[in-house]
């Protein structure tokens, strides 16, 4: 089989000092059998546009900049192949749901703001110092948090997310999945200072379970079961402080 | 930006109009959504069944005889399609729904919680079933 020699993109521009709205625009680039929708942009801003705007660094599925909708779908551009993507042509488009700061580049602000928001590190349950050593867990113990640990804040859940999209400030799957990681960490002892986060209506209970948050997840996070067997704790949070003592929370 | 400084900043938000046609994904979730309506039809028409009951045995007996009418026995097809769709929407979505779960220090599968799904209906459907054939007069 031939393999062509060129490939279409289609790449949704916007220029906020030219642009009212956003633009398609179609460039045409080499193809090869190992070429990534990333190095595909990279060629049309080193050889034909070099206004074009993306965020990229590590180019191996880890750093998660290049997050952007190819054909519609949340996808990291650097492990996304064209190949697979072939007659083409291939439409490029800003991550959605969030705000296009300019062509492919998000503004990510609000997700940064609920990051901070959720304290995403360890607060010692009992404080060690360093000559006690570390903080030691079971093999039992870390899964029930290593695929929570696995987010590289690209923001595709985000993208796939309506309920984020119908109402920014819900606190999202990503950040509500390193809450969860966080707060489900048998070495933290910071969950009481997390639950407001959690307990409120932007938090677990704006989620209503569409679960595309998991299937587009590049490092198989599964955040929508993280917010979701959340709302059990949620619930238990709120209920059961009529049982303790006073005094006791 | 040709004297340097930066362009100013206008975000630009996308509309969400019709954003479930977007992606196939959105559909099967508005299904699971809209079937859950049947289920809210059924439980109507089994109050209505209850309230007849408390009326007496003539009102009972209407209401036995308005379902099996042609447009009540459409009603029930349409209805049971309606559950088997929204019951296998939601055993889809149930193993995102539960606390991991270990067995003899292994992770349960999805898969093995949505069989569990399936076979609780199965079994919940035989017994109802035997039910009424043991309580037929």
């Amino acid at each position: 089989m031939t393999e062509p020699r060129t490939v279409e993109l289609e790449v949704l521009r916007y220029r906020p000092e030219r642009d009212s709205e956003p633009v398609w625009q179609r460039y045409t680039v080499p193809y090869s059998h190992d070429l990534s929708v990333l190095q595909a942009l990279q060629h049309v801003k080193d050889e034909l546009d070099g206004t074009l705007s993306y965020r990229w660094s590590c180019r191996m599925a880890i750093c998660g900049s290049c997050g952007m909708m190819v054909n519609g779908k949340p996808k990291l551009a650097c492990e996304t192949f064209v190949r697979d993507l072939m007659p083409g042509p291939i439409r490029i488009e800003a991550l959605a749901h969030f705000p296009i700061e300019r062509d492919l580049v998000v503004n990510a602000e609000g997700f940064i703001r609920k990051l901070e928001g959720i304290k995403p590190y360890l607060i010692p349950l009992q404080p060690r110092t360093l000559e006690q050593g570390e903080y030691i867990q079971t093999p039992l113990q870390l899964e029930r948090i290593e695929q929570f640990s696995s987010c590289i804040n690209c923001m595709l859940c985000y993208a796939a997310c309506p309920q984020f999209g119908l109402n920014p400030e819900f606190t999202g799957p990503g950040v509500l999945a390193l809450l969860h990681r966080y707060n489900d960490d048998s070495r933290d002892g910071g969950r009481a200072q997390r639950m407001e986060v959690m307990n409120a209506e932007e938090g677990v209970w704006s989620c209503t379970a569409v679960g595309y948050c998991s299937e587009v997840c590049p490092k198989h996070v599964d955040p929508a079961n993280a917010v979701n067997q959340n709302k059990v704790n949620s619930a238990k949070d709120y209920f059961l402080r009529f049982l303790q003592p006073r005094g006791a929370r | 930006m040709t004297d340097g400084k930066a362009a100013p900043r206008r975000p630009f938000v996308r509309p969400m109009a019709g954003w479930w046609r977007r992606d196939p994904f959105f559909v099967r979730y508005m299904v699971r959504e809209a079937t859950a309506l049947a289920v809210l039809v059924y439980a109507i028409v089994l109050t209505v069944g209850v309230v007849r009951l408390a009326q007496g045995e003539a009102a009972f007996a209407g209401w036995l005889q308005a379902l099996r009418s042609p447009a009540s026995l459409l009603l029930h097809l349409v209805l049971l399609a309606s559950f088997v769709v929204h019951a296998h929407s939601w055993f889809e979505i149930m193993p995102k729904t539960m606390p991991l779960i270990f067995v003899q220090g292994k992770r349960l599968a999805a898969a093995a919680i949505q069989r569990a799904g399936w076979a609780a209906t199965v079994l919940v459907t035989v017994l109802v079933f035997a039910l009424a054939l043991w309580a037929r007069p």
